[in-house]
């Protein structure tokens, strides 16, 4: 009698767990569709809406190599306004000389935010709005759509800047990494009036116009440090936190583990 | 209290000096050791302490992050990541705090979802019920002017989508809504008063409502899964031959249920506290913006069911009465609900099909308030708004006279 119902007890925790881990189990795969909005039915061509970032926040050497990228390609207009480069350089392991030589720009000192050294006026002039703050694009837009973003510049004429984007129609930002990757074209599978964008079109398939200096799979890793440096940036103590997590779950299981043996004790009494 | 002091332990020195002047042996001895609480509680009998528990965590949590929070339109965003990113372990108070919210209406819907299921609304305990309402109506309240104060563009529209109901009633309804938010739209007056309201003024209400719950709870008792008075059955000692002390049986009981809870909690706060978008919206995670309004506006999860209720409706005014209603329906439960027995256990398979549709719908129409307000969307929103009235304005006349199972003298009790 009392083997069974320390039996029972387990079983019912056991499933009260197992719930718990289902419940988080959706919420993790959810945690992926989330970003998601359309992108499903598509046969053949280029399914860029599928495009996974894929990226891996716990690899230092990425996030090292993203940081140049990010500074040699982008933090010339887009901030990242609530990272200090001391952090950075404390989170990537990047030396105090590395940091000051290579990564400061003059004049900055390494508690200083990471602010763009574009005059505002001047971009609001040429690209009609102001480059965004870049210190939260992974969470607000999601990883994917960065990823998808940094691979979806095309050539169209229309536009002022001579190229358009898949991730976001009209873009002001021109296709700057398009020497590193080369310049595409999007073939769309019904050509519609070929004027304004590609909202709801579907990509055939792309026309390579030049090479870039990069091959495509070197591209491609470029991009992925890009975007996992940002996810980091996004949410810096992401690794410390999952990190600690562990510990207090491990902790919280042991704590139940014995809180029910001592119930177990008083209720055998209770009939 | 100190009628009966016979049973109260001698104590000298410091602890007999202490209980002269404070009643310590007695309040332990009313509350705890010599309160006895039914011995058939089951799984959903954690909530109510797990509650508490939520309220604690939001208490706390909150404490700390109002060292370091900067109320006003310029600053509450940059604070806030101020808060995640240079406060030492601030990324754990915030989501602690966003969990914790989440966690709170997690537990207090399945808290008042045992109420429907063993009647614990039901008489003599209406009061009791009615401040557990009171206890959910603030908390809404905190929780939405909490979640405007980060400033993120979600917070915005959500508080320029709610407030604006208020604009729907007639005649006061435009001042009215000015007077909620000190301007002509929602800006900084705005933000100041809700942090005020949400960080003094409705803990206190909260906090003073919360206690009239427990008091009304321990004049006759917590009822139990078969919906019997455990105090109408008493022994040659005077004791309720169903109860059992609070302490230590429940106490420690609860320690476990609290340990599961914290274990599922600590894996959403450490692993996923964005929960998909659900606890944390992507949305907010830019700042307020008047300009750019987000894809589709939808409030948290939590309020979700009334959201759908309010949509369903084409004319606002039509649709912000129904939602007002929708919660009415919850406050005057206890007089709908004609039914002689309690417990779902006893009541006929009527009961139970309405108590599922209820469920069902309520879930559903959650669903639905996440989603778009188009097409089939809408259609099923109606169709589970209709539902959940039909639940709460037919229920005089489906309970009235139920053919009901015969209740048992004493608890059923199978294992613990």
């Amino acid at each position: 009698m009392r083997v069974r119902s320390m039996n029972t007890g387990f079983f019912r925790m056991g499933i009260a767990l197992l719930a718990a881990c289902a419940f988080v189990g959706a919420a993790v795969a959810a945690e992926g569709a989330a970003v998601e909005t359309a992108g499903e039915g598509h046969e053949s061509g280029v399914d860029w809406q599928a495009w996974k970032a894929g990226n891996d926040v716990r690899s230092t050497a990425s996030l090292q190599r993203g940081a140049a990228n990010y500074v040699n390609y982008c933090s010339g207009c887009h901030s990242l306004k609530y990272v200090r480069w001391s952090r950075l350089a404390t989170d990537l392991e990047i030396p105090d000389k590395v940091l000051r030589e290579q990564l400061l720009p003059p004049g900055a000192k390494s508690a200083d935010y990471i602010v763009a050294s574009f005059p505002r006026a001047d971009a609001e002039n040429w690209f009609g709005k102001l480059p965004p703050d870049l210190s939260l694009v992974a969470r607000s837009r999601g990883t994917n759509w960065v990823y998808r973003f940094l691979k979806g510049f095309y050539v169209d004429p229309s536009k002022p800047t001579g190229t358009n984007n898949l991730a976001l129609d009209g873009a002001s930002m021109p296709a700057v990494l398009s020497d590193l990757e080369g310049v595409k074209a999007a073939v769309f599978a019904e050509e519609g009036s070929g004027e304004s964008g590609h909202a709801g079109r579907h990509v055939e398939r792309f026309e390579v116009l030049s090479q870039g200096r990069l091959s495509p799979a070197e591209y491609d890793t470029f991009v992925r440090d890009i975007v996992n440096f940002l996810d980091y940036a996004s949410d810096p103590s992401q690794v410390q936190r999952r990190a600690i997590g562990i510990w207090v779950v491990l902790f919280l299981l042991v704590f139940t583990a014995f809180a029910w043996m001592l119930k177990t004790e008083y209720w055998k009494d209770v009939h | 209290m100190a009628a009966n002091d016979e049973s109260l332990p001698v104590r000298t020195g410091f602890l007999g000096w202490l209980n002269k002047r404070l009643p310590v042996d007695a309040f332990v001895r009313d509350q705890l050791t010599g309160y006895f609480a039914p011995k058939n509680f089951n799984f959903w009998y954690f909530f109510g302490v797990l509650s508490l528990v939520a309220l604690v965590i939001q208490l706390v949590s909150g404490i700390f992050l109002t060292m370091h929070y900067k109320v006003g339109e310029a600053t509450s965003f940059d604070s806030v990541e101020y808060i995640m990113r240079e406060v030492p372990f601030g990324w754990f108070l915030r989501y602690m705090h966003s969990t914790g919210a989440s966690a709170f209406f997690i537990v207090v819907y399945l808290h008042m979802f045992r109420a429907f299921l063993y009647g614990s609304y039901k008489a003599p305990r209406e009061l009791l019920w009615l401040f557990g309402m009171f206890v959910y109506l603030a908390l809404m309240a905190e929780a939405f002017m909490g979640y405007v104060l980060p400033w993120g563009n979600m917070s915005y529209w959500g508080a320029q989508v709610i407030v604006n109901l208020f604009g729907t009633i007639p005649v006061i309804g435009p001042g009215l809504v000015e007077w909620i938010r000190g301007d002509y739209g929602i800006a900084d007056a705005t933000l100041g008063r809700f942090f005020s309201l949400h960080v003094v003024a409705v803990p206190l209400v909260l906090l003073l409502l919360v206690a009239l719950h427990l008091v009304a709870l321990r004049q006759n008792g917590s009822n139990n899964p078969d919906g019997i008075e455990i105090k109408e059955k008493k022994g040659s000692d005077g004791k309720p031959l169903d109860g059992i002390p609070f302490h230590p049986y429940y106490t420690l009981k609860d320690l476990v249920g609290v340990g599961v809870f914290l274990i599922g909690f600590a894996i959403v706060l450490f692993f996923v506290p964005t929960f998909g978008g659900l606890f944390l919206e992507a949305p907010n995670f830019e700042v307020a913006n008047p300009l750019s309004t987000p894809e589709h506006i939808a409030p948290v999860w939590y309020f979700t069911p009334f959201y759908a209720i309010l949509r369903a409706v084409p004319d606002q005014r039509m649709g912000a009465l129904l939602m007002a209603l929708s919660l009415v329906c919850f406050i005057v439960l206890p007089w709908l609900d004609r039914s002689r027995v309690k417990s779902t256990r006893y009541r006929p398979l009527r009961w139970k099909v309405w108590l599922t549709v209820f469920a069902v719908s309520f879930v559903a129409l959650g669903y639905l308030g996440l989603k778009p307000a188009d097409g089939l969307y809408v259609l099923l929103a109606r169709i589970f708004s209709a539902l959940y009235f039909a639940f709460f304005i037919l229920m005089p006349f489906y309970t009235r006279g139920e053919s009901t199972a015969r209740v048992p003298e004493r608890v059923t009790i199978s294992s613990h």
